[in-house]
């Protein structure tokens, strides 16, 4: 894998502003990380057309915490997979750190997906018989980074999530705190524009669940941008910004704090 | 596309299962040492009766007395007579020059020879003249052959092969000692040198004495068995084989429909025989690659498998950076690295198989085999891992995800 990848289909213009172009000067970053402009996503199972989005805007700014809650069928998996490019809308604009990404190829999505996401998700997906080590190494390998740099951002990434004395257990070895640590570490070892998870805490203890919660507010505060599709009220209680989904449409967008403040702290009472 | 990499995650990859992986590689194994026993035994059949005819001797046409069907009758004639005259016949450079030599053969099939208290019966007795030695290959390692004056004064004189000299004489040199033969005595004046086995017969299992010697005290004066006549160059023996039909026929007065006997030509039972043995090496070999298309098929079979099970690896790879090319090359490097493995076995597997006799043949590597069987092993995994790696490269990273 170790092989200049080819340079995505992008205009020069999106090209910039999204910093795929590497050589020279630091990127101009645009505003929002996330900007969905009356997404439609539309299923087709034989006649039937199910609605899983129904228009959908939403922007998000760099460094916010957003947390998105909605009951089941309320089209919230259908949003984490739009956001993090692994499905594309059926109607509406999606642009990622200012790149559309309607336009791509799978293989062109499959490099933002690596430079621009972080992805946690609730069953931790942890490629299985592989170590710590070498599954927070996989997102490097597949941008094409040497072994020996890879390593050390690898052990970085996993002492930031403080597992950094199990980069040699394979995941069945690991408790499921443990194992959300490490997907976390994978999630941020490319550093990338937005950290994505889903239901991250759903497969945890109450014990598990705060400290992998006072991670994700860690990783906020060092300035990450990050977003967390969820049921669960605690988790809630961590968001600055909280969006409730119900039928495919933004019900409800509460601010609680300001996106240059450090994040909330989760185990405070039910805000509102 | 292959990198370090891909191999290091293929090899993971084939670890992580190692019964499967095992069982896989080994149906390869299986194939591949096939290819190479089998062709190595069709190689070594072929090389043993190439080698039985070639010990026939050099350009050497061998006249026998036979049954023929033929003329307006359609009638079954018998066998010609034929006599120490026909072969003297046959010698006349003028009817017959291409011939260099014709060497009337009698076969005392009963011989049993007695020195000191051993005896010991040769698988070959012949009565003949000295040129047969010579048609035959034959060398004298020690003593001499016998000579045509022998042969006319009827000396009871006698040529023996290493392995009679073996059996009779515990190997020591018989040159001037005289063996009783049917209660005759022969005075033993030459050993051959050896020529070894030619695969089915021990040439060296010989004993040759002058025809007249042998016509007066073991087989009689009745017919000959053979004539054994050789032509001046290989390249004349089909010349010297149309003079000796035409000799012969005038001499025993029968006619090219029912000559009364036959002659058996060394170059077209040689071209016969290797056009033959090349079609059973082939139909031998084709039954190999039978097995390596099966063999081909497990690993199209496991690596399907292996994709199946490992969707939710591939969900998760594709999600973090994976392009198809990727997942591709990595299924693809299993296939291969599987196949690849299989090869070297097999290799192995097959060279040592060939080293024992099968069915009575001594097996003979050809090495164009060993390439063959190697190649066609991996192509076969990069074939039949082509699907498997394609169907993985081109899942859906959300249906994959989801996948439990």
């Amino acid at each position: 894998m170790r092989r200049p990848r080819r340079t995505p289909l992008i205009s020069r213009r999106s090209a910039e502003e999204a910093g795929l172009r590497r050589p020279s000067g630091p990127p101009r970053r645009p505003r929002y990380v996330i900007a969905l402009e009356d997404v439609h996503r539309v299923y087709t199972l034989g006649d039937i057309h199910v609605h899983a989005l129904r228009g959908v805007t939403l922007r998000i700014e760099r460094g916010d915490l957003v947390v998105i809650m909605g009951s089941s069928g309320s089209g919230k998996s259908t949003l984490m997979n739009t956001l993090g490019c692994l499905d594309l809308p059926t109607r509406g604009r999606y642009l990622l750190d200012g790149i559309d990404v309607r336009h791509y190829d799978p293989d062109d999505l499959a490099d933002i997906r690596n430079r621009k996401i972080g992805f946690v998700f609730q069953s931790f997906n942890l490629v299985p018989r592989t170590t710590a080590l070498a599954n927070v190494e996989l997102p490097l390998a597949y941008a094409g980074l040497p072994r020996q740099q890879r390593r050390a951002r690898a052990i970085a990434a996993l002492e930031e999530a403080g597992v950094g004395d199990r980069i040699g257990h394979l995941p069945s070895e690991l408790s499921g705190g443990q194992q959300q640590r490490v997907a976390l570490a994978r999630a941020i070892v490319t550093n990338p524009s937005l950290i994505l998870a889903d239901e991250p805490t759903g497969n945890l203890d109450s014990r598990s669940t705060g400290g992998v919660l006072d991670l994700f507010a860690r990783l906020n505060n060092e300035g990450r941008t990050v977003v967390i599709i969820t049921h669960e009220p605690e988790v809630a209680h961590l968001a600055k910004r909280l969006v409730r989904l119900a039928d495919g449409r933004i019900v409800e967008d509460v601010r609680y704090a300001a996106v240059g403040d450090p994040a909330p702290d989760h185990a405070r009472a039910v805000p509102g | 596309m292959i990198s370090v990499e891909t191999m290091r995650i293929a090899i993971g990859g084939l670890l992580a299962n190692k019964l499967r992986s095992g069982l896989t590689i080994l149906g390869l194994t299986i194939g591949v040492a096939s290819v190479i026993v089998l062709i190595s035994v069709g190689t070594g059949s072929s090389r043993t009766v190439q080698a039985s005819i070639q010990s026939l001797g050099t350009n050497v046409l061998i006249v026998s007395p036979s049954f023929s069907i033929g003329g307006t009758e359609a009638a079954l004639s018998p066998p010609a007579t034929l006599t120490i005259a026909d072969a003297d016949a046959l010698q006349s450079s003028f009817n017959d020059p291409d011939v260099k030599s014709a060497s009337p053969v009698v076969n005392a099939s009963s011989a049993t020879m007695v020195y000191g208290g051993t005896s010991y019966s040769p698988s070959q007795f012949v009565g003949t003249t000295p040129s047969y030695l010579t048609a035959h290959d034959y060398t004298i390692a020690a003593g001499s052959s016998f000579t045509n004056a022998d042969v006319k004064n009827r000396n009871h004189v006698i040529v023996l092969g290493p392995t009679v000299v073996q059996e009779l004489f515990n190997g020591a040199d018989p040159v001037g000692d005289t063996v009783q033969i049917n209660g005759n005595n022969f005075t033993v004046v030459g050993v051959t040198a050896s020529k070894g086995t030619n695969g089915t017969t021990d040439e060296d299992d010989i004993a040759m004495a002058p025809i007249t010697a042998v016509q007066d005290t073991l087989s009689g004066y009745g017919s000959i068995n053979s004539i054994t006549v050789q032509a001046k160059s290989s390249n004349d023996l089909d010349a010297a084989e149309a003079e000796v039909d035409q000799t012969l026929e005038t001499q025993l007065g029968t006619t090219a429909e029912s000559p009364g006997f036959s002659v058996t030509n060394q170059g077209s039972l040689l071209s016969a025989s290797s056009s033959t043995s090349s079609v059973f090496t082939t139909l031998l070999g084709e039954v190999a690659a039978i097995s390596l298309i099966v063999g081909g098929i497990g690993v199209m079979n496991i690596m399907l498998v292996s994709v199946t099970e490992r969707t939710r690896e591939i969900g998760i790879r594709k999600a973090v950076g994976a392009r198809r090319s990727d997942i591709l090359s990595q299924f693809l490097a299993e296939a291969v690295l599987v196949s690849l493995f299989g090869g070297i076995f097999g290799v192995v597997l097959g060279i040592v198989g060939s080293q024992f006799t099968i069915a009575g043949v001594h097996p003979v590597i050809a090495t164009y085999s060993i390439f063959l069987a190697f190649g066609a092993a991996v192509a076969t995994g990069l074939f039949f891992g082509t699907y498997p790696a394609s169907r993985a490269a081109g899942l859906q990273p959300v249906e994959a995800l989801r996948y439990e």
